[in-house]
């Protein structure tokens, strides 16, 4: 029972708030969409910090998410044990980035007071949760290795399941604990998106690589048509 | 011809008294709030000096502002702070940003320490506290704090236009005798080729079509910063509490209901004017694809004559009302910029094409014969140009992307009117006198009487002519102006509350 509820339940309504939430809090207060950047306060460790974190945690999520829905594309990958042990190195090398800026960013919240002033409950709570979520994510990386094989048997067809409205828990309850807290707080950074600066991810500006540079509005027409 | 319309501005400076009382208006309306202390939507500096944020006009810095590729044949503007891919990678954590350090820590004071200290042998003093963590901090710099050439050996020396200034040209701005300088004052210039919105990656700058005012779109804003860094004047502010930025709005609630910017209203020494400018966007690139030196003359070029009917007719084919194109030609703008080409544009060369204009001021330049107060108004008012070397270059570097001669065109001008003048109202200077200093200057007697009359004696509804609008939003009924201050004032009324 408290499986069901682990990995049906709380995955779908995690989803749901997420989304739900975050269409809801566009729609109502657009206003709050912001990265809430400090580096205006704070420059150096900021650099450090938020390059690593961005830049490791981008390509990690996207692998995972090609894990997920790309089953195939990692099968080719993984077919010689060279492009293996290069996949597992680079979600290692990815990771250990990712994990040192988020370690940078929790460091500097704590140390530098302008920045801790500025620091909501909300921001903390996901900083931690996020540095957590990459530190087991690791821990599963260096334990039990060679994860981009078991990966595949294990997390890509429950997520397939869930996808597919016909949920199968069984393929990761056998799992250690290690592997089932990183996959829930997965699923809870994701329903905490509309309820912290997280939502600055669901508009990223990918418009401007092609929009015009200069933007000009007529305003009378517009509100008269 | 694609006719567009430009509530545009003019700053004489020779009136500018340093006051800084447009700077308090602005600040008493709009950014009285937390995380906007530190903004000066409008500021005053002196010249030379490093002005506000410190060192703003260093671009090798700030990266602020567009570049023309060194290829004459094939021509290309690019924002100097990066590509647009280049963005993508920059978005988390932006190079060329300034911080706090380069403006200034905005500070309050522990107030409650004079009333509420322990019975002591000392008088109990109210310490500065920061107004970000509130930390007791050693007040080290502020938005004018090198007013008035105040430490210019520190400051002043900084300046970085004086950086390709020979240590002669150094050594004369700052001996005391000849000591220059005057007050700059700065608003957002509303550019019609504005960098900051070029740069912002989520579109959320915009340029008003009606009346050009541009602005930043709040609920659009991401936070992403490159605004800050692209504006070569550094009048886009990044606000640390909200995470939003900010700039300059131009008042246009009080343009919509027909009065004048509050920094406008207020100037004492009146030295702001406002008013359209009607101008041909088809022109924009090919503007601005040009050397340096040929820079303010193209911009010139747009601008176009609102008495010409071709103008009037194709203006009214872009869809410009009549009020507008009437507001137009009554506009003092288009008289100082067009018609007597005595205002320049700051920093053309900064190709963001800016919509304020300056007059130069004329006193550093009269200054310089060394010998004040003893002239003979007809002969060394123009020999003082000549021995005015220094502050020419000064300000043809500041005006006129480096080209002196319209710098000197335009003191020319002013010059021949006081000379004129002083035959008419002083009278120790022959009529004849006049109308050669006139002829030098290449300008009639009415020109001379119109600069006159505009310069010193002309009444609100000639220094501003706001034209007919009608209202964004709906906002100001039934609302009380002291909760509406506390508020974001651009037309929302939610406050501006920093997201979770
Ligand atoms: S001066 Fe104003 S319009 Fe021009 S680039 Fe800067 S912020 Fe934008
Ligand atoms: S109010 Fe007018 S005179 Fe005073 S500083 Fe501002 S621009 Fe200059």
């Amino acid at each position: 029972m408290l499986e069901i509820m682990l990995f049906v339940v709380f995955p779908y309504v995690a989803l749901a708030i997420g989304i739900v939430g975050t269409i809801y809090r566009y729609l109502t207060n657009q206003y709050s969409f912001t990265s809430l950047s400090s580096q205006f306060l704070e420059n150096d460790l900021q650099f450090w910090g938020s390059t690593l974190w961005h830049y490791g945690i981008l390509p990690t999520t996207f692998i995972h998410l090609g894990g997920f829905f790309l089953p195939k594309l990692m099968f080719i990958m993984h077919s010689t044990p060279e492009t293996l042990y290069l996949a597992e190195l680079a979600g290692k090398v990815l990771g250990i980035m990712a994990l040192v800026g988020a370690g940078i960013m929790l460091y500097r919240r704590l140390t530098v007071s302008k920045i801790r002033e500025i620091t909501t409950p909300v921001d903390w709570i996901i900083l931690s949760l996020l540095f957590g979520q990459v530190f087991f994510g690791l821990v599963l990386a260096f334990v039990y290795r060679w994860g981009a094989t078991w990966f595949l048997h294990t997390a890509t067809p429950w997520i397939d399941s869930l996808a597919t409205f016909q949920p199968a828990p069984q393929y990761v309850t056998a799992l250690p604990l290690a592997h089932k807290v990183h996959f829930l707080t997965g699923f809870l950074l994701f329903a905490l998106m509309p309820f912290s600066r997280l939502v600055h991810i669901a508009t990223f500006p990918l418009s401007y690589l092609w929009r015009r540079f200069q933007l000009v509005i007529w305003t009378r027409r517009k509100a008269s048509s | 011809m694609k006719v567009r319309s430009q509530v545009s501005m003019v700053f004489h400076l020779d009136k500018c008294i340093g006051c800084h009382t447009c700077s308090i208006a602005c600040k008493n309306i709009w950014t009285d709030r937390e995380g906007a202390e530190y903004m000066w939507w409008n500021n005053v500096e002196t010249k030379p000096g490093v002005g506000f944020p410190t060192q703003w006009e260093d671009q090798e810095k700030y990266h602020g502002g567009w570049e023309l590729n060194d290829k004459p044949k094939n021509p290309e503007l690019k924002l100097k702070l990066q590509n647009r891919l280049q963005t993508f990678g920059n978005l988390f954590s932006n190079p060329a940003m300034p911080t706090m350090d380069d403006y200034y820590e905005p500070w309050t004071y522990k107030y409650g320490d004079l009333f509420n200290s322990p019975l002591g042998d000392d008088q109990p003093t109210a310490r500065p506290i920061s107004r970000i963590d509130g930390k007791p901090i050693d007040i080290e710099a502020g938005p004018n704090w090198d007013d008035d050439l105040g430490g210019s050996n520190i400051y002043a020396v900084n300046d970085p236009l004086l950086a390709t200034m020979s240590a002669e040209e150094k050594q004369r701005l700052f001996s005391i005798e000849q000591l220059f300088y005057f007050y700059m004052p700065r608003i957002c210039n509303h550019c019609l080729n504005a960098a900051c919105g070029a740069a912002c990656p989520s579109g959320a700058i915009y340029k008003r079509a009606e009346d050009g005012v541009v602005l930043i779109n709040q609920d659009k804003c991401r936070g992403w910063r490159m605004c800050v860094s692209a504006c070569p004047y550094k009048k886009t502010y990044y606000n640390w509490s909200t995470g939003k930025s900010e700039k300059c709005i131009l008042c246009y609630p009080r343009l919509e209901s027909g009065q004048a910017p509050a920094c406008f209203h207020s100037c004492v020494g009146r030295i702001r004017y406002l008013g359209v400018l009607l101008y041909d966007a088809d022109q924009i690139e090919d503007a601005l694809k040009v050397p340096d030196e040929q820079l303010v003359e193209r911009q010139r070029e747009m601008i176009l004559d609102p008495h010409d009917p071709k103008v009037v007719a194709a203006a009214k084919e872009s869809g410009i009302p009549d009020g507008v194109i009437t507001a137009a030609q009554n506009s003092p703008v288009y008289r100082y910029v067009k018609e007597w080409e005595l205002a320049l544009p700051l920093h053309p060369e900064y190709r963001t094409l800016p919509m304020l204009f300056y007059v130069p001021p004329l006193l550093p330049v009269l200054n310089a014969t060394g010998a004040n107060g003893t002239q003979r108004v007809e002969t060394d008012l123009f020999s003082s140009l000549e021995n005015a070397r220094v502050p020419v270059r000064y300000m043809s570097r500041t005006l006129a992307a480096g080209k002196d001669e319209l710098v000197i065109k335009s003191y020319q001008k002013m010059i021949a009117v006081r000379i004129y003048k002083r035959a008419e109202t002083v009278g120790d200077v022959t009529k004849e006198e006049a109308d050669a200093a006139l002829a030098k200057a290449g300008m009639t007697a009415e020109e001379a009487e119109a600069i006159y009359h505009l310069t010193s004696l002309p009444n609100y509804g000639e220094r501003f002519v706001v034209p007919p609008y009608s209202r964004e939003g709906d906002i100001e009924e039934v609302y009380d102006p002291q909760q509406r201050k506390a508020e974001m004032g651009f037309g929302k009324r939610q406050g501006p509350q920093r997201g979770l």
